[in-house]
C-alpha cells in the first residue's frame, strides 16, 4: 500500500500542495465566486417573485375594471329595458287613447244615423199613411160612392197599419 | 508492467517525483499527486468561472454552477440553519475538490500515451487531512461559541444521571472518532474502486493476450463490468463528496447550534 509506505516522504509535500489547492479553491471559488452566483440566483429569485407579484396586482385591477364594466353594462341595460318599457306603454295608451276617440266618434256618427232613419222611416210611414188614406177614400168614393172624411180614413189607415 | 501474468494494482497509487529523481520529504516537491491537485483546482476555477456571466435568464453552463452552489447551499442551510451560509466556503471547497477528484480520476486518461492519471482522493494523507480540517473547525467554532460548555455535547439532555455517566465517555470517543471515519470513506471508496478497475483492465488485456476463444469471452466480460464498474465510480464520487459535506455540515451544527 503505497499510501502507507511512501507516506514519510510524500506526507509534506502532499500537505503542502493540497493545502494551496484548497486555500486557492476557498479564497477564489468559495469567497469570490460562490457568493456571487449565489448573489445572481437571490437576485433573480427576487426579480421572479416581483413580477409574480406585479402580475397579480394587475390582474386584480383587470377583474376590478371588468367587473365595473360589467355593473355599467348591467346599468345600461336596466336603463334600456325601463325606456323600452315607458315607450310601450305610452304609446298603448296613446293607441287606447285614439281609438276610443275613434269609437266615440263612430258611437255618435251612428247615433245621428239611426236618427235621421228614424225620422226618415217616420216621415216615411207619415207618407205612406197620407197616401193609403187618400188612396182608401178614393177606393171607397168609387166603391160605394161615400165620401168619407179623411180624419176617418187616416184613422182607419193608422189602424190596419198597427194591426200589420 | 513487465509480465503480463503481474498484477500491480497499487502501483497507480505511487506517488512519484515530477522534475527531481527522487522523492525527497520537502514539502515543496512536485509529484504526480500535486499535478493532479493542480488539474482539479483548474477544472473548479474553469467551470464556476462560467458561472460567473449573471445572465438573468442562465445559459446551460451558468445554470449547472447555479444547481451546484444552490446544492451545497441546501447542504448547510438544511443542517446549520440560516448561519450556515458562513460555513458555505468551506463545506463547498471539499465538496467539489472531493467531487471533481473523484471524476478527475475515473476518466480514462490512460488511453493517451505517457499520460498516468492520478486519483487524489485515494490517498488518506489528503481525505485525512480534509476531514481534521473540518474537525478543527468543529471545534473551534464549539469552543469559540460556547467555551466549556460545547462539552455538554456529549451529555445525552434529559437522561437520568446514571444513564448520562454512562453515555457520555461513549459519546466523547464517538466524537474523536469522527475526523477518522470522515476522512476514511473517501479514501477507502476510491482505493476499493481503482484496484477493482485496475484488475478487472488487466484482466481484459490478459485474456486478449491468451488468444483463445475463452480468452476473448473472459476479456469481453471484463469490458462490461468495467463499463458498469466506471458508472458506479461516478456515482460512488459524488456520493462520497455529498456525504463528506453533509457530515461536516451536521458536526458543524453540533457546534453552532448545541442543544
Amino acid at each position: 500500500m503505497p499510501q502507507l509506505s511512501q507516506l514519510a516522504l510524500v506526507y509534506q509535500s502532499q500537505w503542502f500542495w493540497l493545502l494551496l489547492v484548497l486555500g486557492a479553491i476557498y479564497v477564489f471559488v468559495g469567497h469570490g465566486i460562490v457568493p456571487k452566483v449565489e448573489a445572481t440566483v437571490d437576485l433573480r429569485d427576487a426579480q421572479i417573485s416581483a413580477d409574480l407579484a406585479e402580475a397579480e396586482r394587475l390582474r386584480a385591477e383587470a377583474d376590478a375594471t371588468e367587473a365595473a364594466w360589467r355593473a355599467k353594462i348591467n346599468e345600461a341595460h336596466a336603463d334600456a329595458q325601463v325606456l323600452a318599457h315607458e315607450a310601450k306603454d305610452r304609446s298603448l295608451r296613446d293607441t287606447e287613447k285614439r281609438v276610443s276617440a275613434a269609437d266615440k266618434k263612430l258611437a255618435t256618427k251612428a247615433e245621428e244615423a239611426a236618427k235621421a232613419l228614424d225620422e226618415a222611416r217616420k216621415s216615411a210611414l207619415g207618407e205612406i199613411e197620407t197616401m193609403a188614406a187618400s188612396a182608401a177614400r178614393e177606393i171607397v168614393a168609387r166603391l160605394a160612392g161615400a165620401e168619407v172624411d179623411e180624419k176617418a180614413a187616416r184613422a182607419a189607415v193608422a189602424g190596419a197599419l198597427s194591426r200589420a | 508492467m513487465a509480465t503480463a501474468a503481474k498484477i500491480d494494482p497499487m502501483h497507480q497509487f505511487m506517488i512519484a517525483p515530477l522534475g527531481s529523481d527522487q522523492l525527497a520529504a520537502t514539502p515543496f516537491q512536485f509529484t504526480n499527486s500535486a499535478l493532479w491537485m493542480l488539474v482539479v483546482l483548474g477544472v473548479i476555477v474553469v467551470f464556476m468561472w462560467g458561472g460567473l456571466k449573471r445572465q438573468l435568464v442562465p445559459g446551460r453552463w451558468q445554470a449547472s454552477v447555479e444547481v451546484l452552489t444552490g446544492f451545497v447551499d441546501n447542504i448547510t442551510r438544511e443542517s446549520i440553519g440560516p448561519a450556515g451560509r458562513k460555513y458555505l466556503p468551506w463545506v463547498f471547497t471539499a465538496f467539489v475538490f472531493i467531487l471533481i477528484s473523484n471524476w478527475v480520476g475515473a476518466m480514462p486518461f490512460a488511453i493517451v500515451p505517457g499520460a498516468h492519471p492520478f486519483t487524489v482522493t485515494s490517498q488518506f494523507s489528503v481525505t485525512w487531512t480534509m476531514s481534521v480540517i473540518s474537525f478543527l473547525i468543529v471545534l473551534a467554532v464549539g469552543f469559540w461559541k460556547h467555551g466549556l460548555h460545547f462539552f455538554s455535547l456529549f451529555v445525552p439532555k434529559g437522561a437520568p444521571l446514571p444513564i448520562k455517566i454512562f453515555i457520555a465517555p461513549i459519546e466523547f470517543v464517538s466524537f474523536m472518532v469522527r475526523p477518522f471515519s470522515l476522512g476514511l470513506r473517501p479514501f477507502v471508496a476510491m482505493f476499493a474502486g481503482h484496484i477493482l478497475l485496475d484488475v478487472f483492465g488487466n484482466f481484459i488485456v490478459q485474456g486478449l493476450n491468451a488468444g483463445s476463444a475463452m480468452g476473448g469471452f473472459i476479456a469481453a466480460l471484463c469490458f462490461v463490468f468495467i463499463v458498469m464498474m466506471s458508472a458506479l465510480e461516478l456515482l460512488i464520487g459524488a456520493i462520497q463528496a455529498y456525504v463528506f459535506a453533509l457530515l461536516t455540515a451536521i458536526y458543524i451544527n453540533d457546534a453552532e447550534n448545541l442543544h
